[in-house]
């Protein structure tokens, strides 16, 4: 089974709470550009934008910077990587980020820490089988 | 490390590259060992650019006008150019290698691959020149870890590079995790007998877990090579991060990138498919349109070739692996074919890793030669790669020697008793063996066309007219594998190319001849001006070209020129500035690489090339050379002579309207000349004027002192 984190966008309110932590967490910045999960503002709904650890950014990884642990979660090594960004393009689910000056992408590690921020449960962490996308 | 002397060592500063640049090249004499740094001059920045630009300029300044490649003045430079090196765009791995070519005795430089260009920028050097002869076999190592470089004893080892490349990976790499971190430059044995001879340049790939070739094929670079004793460079640089090249804004460099990176994402799969197959994507098209080079170009199609088509070719490909030759390669067109069991020579029954083969391979070691089962055509490629042997000199010199067999010039008793048939792979197996052993008629074979055409005439009698006319070979060098003669741009293609007949200048058949977009000889000529020079500018930076038409923004087709793939063209203009800080636009670019161009003209010029006169194809580049061939697209030709020159073909024999075609296509080719010199600034002898140097601004002094000679 593979942990990852599923999205309900009827839930989502647009408040920015998961990626604010997220940022906080990880880059010690208010910057959004730095969370790894992202709130699209539609006109009337919201999308939540995060990775569903398919997997698909680990086979394009040139040096193998990219790996999928025990849980099913796509972790990405920045100590191997070169800051090619072909992961980037390859996520079908635009989930694989860059920021400003960054030069490693960044990703949703299925850590969790967002749930408890959403005021609407519009992000849990499931489960699914290996080849579930 | 094991049983090695060090010969000589120079340790140097660590400083990182800034903005594409180190300002330093790296001298290596390996008769005195002497090792030093050399300054990179505003001048060399200014008006040689990088890459091709700083080879040839230090090649120019290290060789004499009767330097020969096997003197030992002669230099193996390697640049990389400001942009190579950078992992953000599609394609910026690439090294240029330049050399005095024992094929054409001229300058000849090989756009190549492979992970040891940006390692040994990232090392610390914008170029490398090697000059002198070793006497005894070395190594030549860049650590680009602790900033040392040595030279190092190697009497032990295997030359052949499938071998010598993952053993010095090993040797030199800090731990096995961190193989990826060094690369390798070799030739082969066959180096050491046939100037048909190429450099291998590795790159480790993690996945599979062995050394990937990639080839600076052109122009003999591996007799050089060998003929200094130099068993291999070694670099090892363990840095590499997204902005080791320091550019200045990074932000439009990793945009830029990323934008191809989708392009090729989203376009791939519905236009080259260079993901799946590389460049064999072509081989169908190309036999589907009567381009493809069957029996030593007589012919451009036949059923035969579909056995190698790539759909053939991805069955034997490993498929879904990142298979770039440089990190950021979205591209992917290395393939290669995993454990494959050879069934001939030394390695017969070993399991190996072969890379490609290319377009370029399967012409040449396929078709061309009547060669179908593409298990053979992996072979050969195999076995070219490791012997340190061109494929497409190879091809083009088999496929020479093969109609020699069929016209009786050569038999059993001249091939050492080898039945050359068209098709018979056993014996081209044999030849192939013969120039890694260095024995028997493989050797005279690689010798390359060029000089075959001197012994069959001298040795057995033959007609050099003839000779001449089937004879694939311009200034020396072979053609590479596309039919040219219903293009006459194509023909100015190759032929008017300043290393010789390779096609990486221009490629106009389909604007040409498919979809006649330039009828006229000024529109060839303005083709046959922009795209030589649009195209040298990727030797100039450390680019890859195939990232920039191989695949094709969406609507690329609703632009003013299409060939030209304008927004691809930005992207460069924009990822030049943004990682030089450099102003650019798409004109400067064009003058960027005119310069370059028109030095490296000068540069044949004073090695004794590079006159009108070296510029003539053989007339089987051009039109049918045997009856055979007229008659085999007869209604073709005959519909031509009416058409184009008013001569109704009724009632003539097949030997007149030869000749009547004959005439009109070398009147054409010529006229096709005069245009394009005049488009290029040169004179009608294809001598560049000193006022088209002047307004490049390349009427250095010693530059213009050798066109003096000329004019
Ligand atoms: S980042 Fe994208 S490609 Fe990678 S596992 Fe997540 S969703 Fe899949
Ligand atoms: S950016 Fe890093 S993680 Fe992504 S494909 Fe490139 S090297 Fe791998
Ligand atoms: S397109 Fe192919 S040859 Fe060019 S850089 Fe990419 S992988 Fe290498």
């Amino acid at each position: 089974m593979k942990k990852f984190l599923n999205t309900y966008d009827e839930d989502c309110i647009a408040c920015h709470a998961c990626e604010t932590i997220c940022a906080r967490t990880y880059f010690k910045v208010d910057d959004l550009e730095r969370s790894r999960i992202r709130i699209e503002e539609q006109e009337k709904s919201a999308h939540i934008v995060t990775c569903n650890q398919c997997e698909t950014c680990v086979k394009v990884c040139p040096t193998l910077a990219l790996t999928v642990n025990a849980q099913g979660v796509v972790l990405l090594n920045n100590r191997l990587c070169v800051g090619c960004y072909m992961c980037i393009a390859a996520c079908p689910n635009e989930s694989m980020f860059r920021y400003l000056g960054g030069i490693i992408p960044i990703k949703c590690i299925a850590c969790g820490l967002c749930l408890d921020s959403c005021p609407t449960e519009a992000i849990r962490i499931e489960e699914k089988k290996e080849n579930e996308k | 490390m094991t049983n090695r002397k060090i010969l000589a060592e120079f340790p140097y500063e660590l400083k990182p590259v800034e903005k594409g640049y180190n300002r330093r090249t790296l001298y290596i004499n390996l008769s005195t060992k002497d090792i030093k740094s050399r300054p990179v001059s505003d001048l060399m920045i200014d008006k040689f650019v990088g890459g091709k630009g700083f080879d040839l300029y230090l090649m120019w300044h290290a060789v004499k006008d009767t330097t020969r490649w096997n003197d030992p003045e002669n230099e193996i430079c390697i640049s990389f150019g400001p942009l190579c090196g950078n992992t953000n765009y599609p394609g910026s791995g690439k090294s240029i290698v330049t050399t005095i070519s024992p094929l054409t005795d001229i300058p000849v430089d090989c756009n190549v691959g492979g992970h040891f260009g940006p390692y040994a920028k990232f090392s610390g050097w914008d170029a490398i020149e090697i000059q002198g002869k070793s006497d005894e076999e070395i190594i030549i190592y860049i650590d680009g870890d602790k900033g040392i470089v040595q030279i190092l004893s190697a009497p032990d080892e295997e030359i052949n590079s499938h071998i010598l490349a993952e053993k010095l990976i090993a040797e030199f790499a800090d731990n096995p995790n961190s193989y990826q971190y060094v690369s390798v430059v070799s030739s082969g044995k066959a180096a050491d007998y046939v100037p048909i001879s190429c450099l291998n340049f590795s790159f480790w790939d993690k996945r599979r877990k062995v050394a990937r070739l990639k080839q600076a094929g052109r122009g003999g670079t591996g007799m050089v090579f060998r003929d200094k004793r130099i068993k291999a460079l070694v670099v090892k640089y363990s840095g590499l991060k997204g902005d080791t090249n320091h550019p200045v804004d990074l932000e439009t460099l990793q945009k830029t990138g990323l934008k191809v990176h989708k392009e090729i994402e989203e376009l791939d799969d519905q236009q080259n498919r260079m993901r799946q197959v590389g460049t064999a994507h072509l081989v169908e098209i190309m036999n589907d349109y009567d381009l493809l080079p069957i029996k030593n170009f007589k012919y451009g199609q036949m059923e035969e070739a579909k056995g190698l088509a790539s759909w053939e070719f991805k069955k034997l490909f490993t498929q879904g692996l990142p298979d770039g030759c440089w990190f950021g390669c979205s591209m992917s067109c290395c393939k290669a074919v995993d454990g494959f069991i050879p069934r001939t020579g030394p390695y017969k029954g070993q399991k190996v890793t072969v890379d490609g083969p290319e377009y370029e391979t399967v012409g040449g070691c396929g078709s061309n030669l009547c060669i179908w089962n593409p298990r053979d055509v992996v072979e050969l490629n195999f076995y070219c790669d490791t012997y340190g042997i061109d494929t497409i000199s190879f091809g083009t010199s088999c496929a020479f020697a093969m109609e020699c067999y069929e016209y009786g010039i050569l038999n059993k008793e001249r091939t050492g008793g080898l039945d050359l048939s068209w098709g018979n792979a056993d014996s081209v197996f044999e030849l192939i063996h013969q120039m890694g052993r260095g024995e028997g008629f493989g050797v005279i074979v690689g010798q390359g066309v060029h000089k075959m055409k001197e012994i069959f005439a001298r040795e057995y009698g033959a007609d050099p007219k003839l000779l001449q006319d089937i004879g694939m070979e311009a200034k020396g060098l072979e053609y590479s594998q596309y039919m040219s003669k219903e293009s006459l741009a194509q023909q100015g293609g190759y032929t008017l190319a300043l290393k010789g007949p390779q096609h990486d200048e221009a490629w106009l058949i389909f604007m040409d001849m498919v979809n006649n977009q330039i009828p006229t000889f000024e529109d060839k000529a303005e083709a046959l001006h922009y795209f030589p020079m649009f195209r040298t500018w990727f030797g100039l930076q450390g680019l890859c070209k195939l990232p920039w038409n191989d695949i094709e923004p969406a609507n690329n087709a609703e632009t003013d020129e299409p060939a030209k793939v304008p927004e691809h063209v930005q992207n460069y203009v924009d990822i030049y500035t943004a990682i030089t800080g450099k102003p650019l636009d798409k004109d400067e670019l064009i003058r960027q690489s005119e310069r370059v161009y028109n030095f490296q003209k000068v540069f044949c010029l004073r090695m004794g090339k590079g006159r009108r006169i070296d510029d003539i194809p053989p007339y089987r580049a051009v039109g049918p050379v045997t009856e055979e061939e007229y008659l085999s697209r007869q209604e073709r030709y005959d519909k031509l002579l009416k058409e184009k020159q008013g001569i109704d073909p009724e009632g003539k024999s097949t030997q007149e309207k030869m000749a009547l075609l004959r005439a009109y296509r070398e009147d054409q080719y010529q006229q096709l000349v005069d245009a394009v010199y005049k488009r290029k600034g040169w004179t009608k002898e294809g001598i560049p004027t000193i006022e088209h140097l002047k307004s490049l601004g390349m009427d250095l002094p010693e530059v213009v002192e050798v066109v003096k000679r000329f004019l």
